[in-house]
């Protein structure tokens, strides 16, 4: 019996010992990958001078010249333009799916909504290259064009705005709209002046992650934006984006050419770092 | 002029049952687009030639599908264990303190890092450090470390919403804690683990960026896991991007959108189970 009872314990611990290696290596790796982009990045901020680089808008490999203001403005840029277009459209579906739609129109809208998250990535830049494209060339330009990017990405995006809205519309107490509601106020004034303002942070939230998402998309832009390094200025330009640059050109780096890279990876992870601690308060506001 | 408030709330219903009629239509247009001029080109002969690579476009999909499989089974071999005992050591020992939260904020932001810059991590790391060159082990890593913040996230939320009486019942009992968790804990919270397994799946199948840097994309058969090779989201975009075989880039999406939608079925079904054994339980 004593004997049985210490191979119990064994065990017990041992498992214990399992998991313990199995938790530890997880968060060391995942600890390395900061600390070594970090570590990468590092020359490339002291050699250049961290303002200088993201400053500067010229990027010429040959001449060991490295500023990403292009990139920057780029990926904002695209962004803010698909932003501009998937909020409304988000928010809306949210509260279609939230508040107004019957049951099965809901049960079309929620699986096709989960499908447009499982797409690949590549599927949408193929379909913007061959839709989107040939018919914005039309616009002027070559149609591989910041204006592309931003309408693949605003599909892209609605996913994520749609289901965050969503469940913040769905947990502003019942009573604030039954009290709306009570004092004669129609259904559209209730959800306007009453609902949406109650889940403002979610809403928030939710076009901070989808801005997360847009800032980190890599191969879909690559196929539809042009890649062209010059700063772009109406949305019929060519640009690139950020990690679009990463994504082209790392295989081939050496020097201080890779190091600037890393710190352009860094400068992603800053800008991610950010959405995600703004995304983080918004969303612990509206579980207060 | 001010519109009365019925005529208001007739324009916002239209505009709500607009945007949800846009979402449809987005996910139509891209589906049916890409079954259209894609799905001709499917056949034995698609599925079992390697494609040619380069320039050219011709040939199939066969070692794009070998890549795939390749990818897939290496990734979950390596972030399903490491993931799983993570997210068991933080939901039953790991309790809460400063520095768990710090390893739990961690975890969430890594979840958000674009794959690009796993991507930077895993090409400085394994390819060039250690010295792997270009190969399917390489982005299997890479993939791996991208995949692990969410696997251990889902795996935690799973064991964390299995009730605290069942474990009070089974230590009651005089089962230790490690029979406990194996016995009681993980069965109730297996359908949510398997749940975070097939979501790692499924982005192993669609991820892109950080393999197009660490695999190397060759279209020949990869015999080892030490092999230059590319995966069909790869295969897509190098056809796409190089050549103008966009008939076959499009069959390749076909295969693509298909196994997402089997990977979505069967997530939905385990969810449902899910929903209903929790409820039954509770």
């Amino acid at each position: 019996m004593i004997k049985i009872r210490n191979m119990r314990q064994f065990s017990d611990s041992a498992w214990k010992q399992v998991i313990l290696v199995c938790g530890a290596s997880s968060i060391v790796i995942l600890l390395l990958i900061i600390i070594f982009t970090l570590r990468e990045g590092l020359p490339a901020f002291t050699e250049i001078g961290f303002f200088k680089f993201i400053s500067g808008t010229t990027w010429k490999v040959a001449n060991d010249d490295y500023g990403i203001l292009s990139f920057i403005v780029g990926s904002i840029y695209v962004t803010a333009l698909a932003l501009v277009m998937s909020v409304p459209l988000g928010v809306f579906c949210a509260i279609f799916l939230a508040e107004v739609a019957p049951n099965w129109m809901r049960q079309i809208v929620r699986p096709a909504v989960e499908l447009l998250v499982g797409i690949p990535s590549v599927v949408y830049g193929l379909v913007g290259l061959l839709l989107l494209v040939p018919q914005i060339s039309k616009l002027g330009g070559s149609g591989d064009s910041i204006l592309a990017a931003a309408i693949v990405l605003t599909v892209m995006v609605l996913p994520t705005i749609i289901s965050v809205s969503e469940d913040s519309i769905r947990s502003v107490p019942r009573v604030y709209k039954e009290g709306s509601l009570a004092l004669g106020a129609t259904q559209w004034q209730t959800i306007w002046h009453v609902m949406l303002p109650a889940a403002r942070s979610g809403i928030l939230a939710a076009v901070v992650l989808g801005m997360g998402r847009a800032i980190g998309e890599t191969m879909a832009m690559i196929m539809v934006i042009g890649n062209s390094i010059k700063i772009p200025v109406s949305p019929l330009d060519p640009a690139r984006t950020m990690t679009g640059s990463l994504a082209l050109e790392i295989n081939y780096a050496t020097g201080l050419h890779w190091n600037a890279l890393f710190a352009c990876g860094v400068v992603l992870l800053i800008f991610i770092l950010a959405l995600n601690s703004i995304a983080m308060v918004l969303r612990g506001r509206t579980q207060q | 002029m001010r519109l009365s408030p019925p005529v208001t709330q007739k324009m916002a219903w239209a505009a709500c049952w607009a945007a949800a009629f846009f979402a449809i239509a987005a996910l139509l247009t891209i589906i049916i687009y890409v079954f259209a001029r894609g799905v001709g080109e499917i056949g034995w002969a698609f599925l079992s030639t390697d494609p040619i690579g380069g320039l050219s476009g011709q040939g199939g999909i066969r070692s794009a599908i070998v890549g795939t499989i390749y990818i897939v089974v290496l990734t979950l071999a390596m972030a399903a264990p490491l993931g799983i005992g993570a997210g068991i050591y933080l939901a039953e020992y790991a309790g809460d303190n400063w520095f768990t939260r710090i390893v739990r904020w961690v975890i969430e932001t890594l979840a958000g890092v674009p794959s690009i810059v796993f991507g930077l991590f895993g090409f400085a790391l394994f390819v060039i450090a250690l010295n792997l060159s270009f190969c399917i082990l390489a982005g299997a890593l890479t993939l791996a470390c991208l995949v692990l913040p969410t696997i251990i996230r889902t795996t935690e939320e799973a064991i964390k919403a299995v009730p605290q009486g069942h474990r009070e019942g089974s230590l009651a009992l005089g089962a230790t804690k490690w029979q406990t968790i194996r016995h009681v804990v993980l069965p109730a919270a297996m359908p949510g683990i398997v749940t975070a397994i097939i979501l790692a799946i499924g982005r192993s199948v669609e991820e892109t960026a950080c393999l197009y840097v660490t695999m190397g994309g060759s279209a020949n058969m990869p015999i080892t896991p030490l092999d230059n090779g590319r995966t069909l989201s790869l295969h897509l975009f190098y056809l796409a991007m190089n050549t103008n075989a966009m008939e076959k880039a499009l069959a390749t999406g076909v295969m693509l959108i298909i196994i997402i939608v089997i990977i979505n079925a069967i997530t939905r079904w385990l969810s449902s189970r899910w929903m209903i054994r929790m409820q039954g339980r509770v």
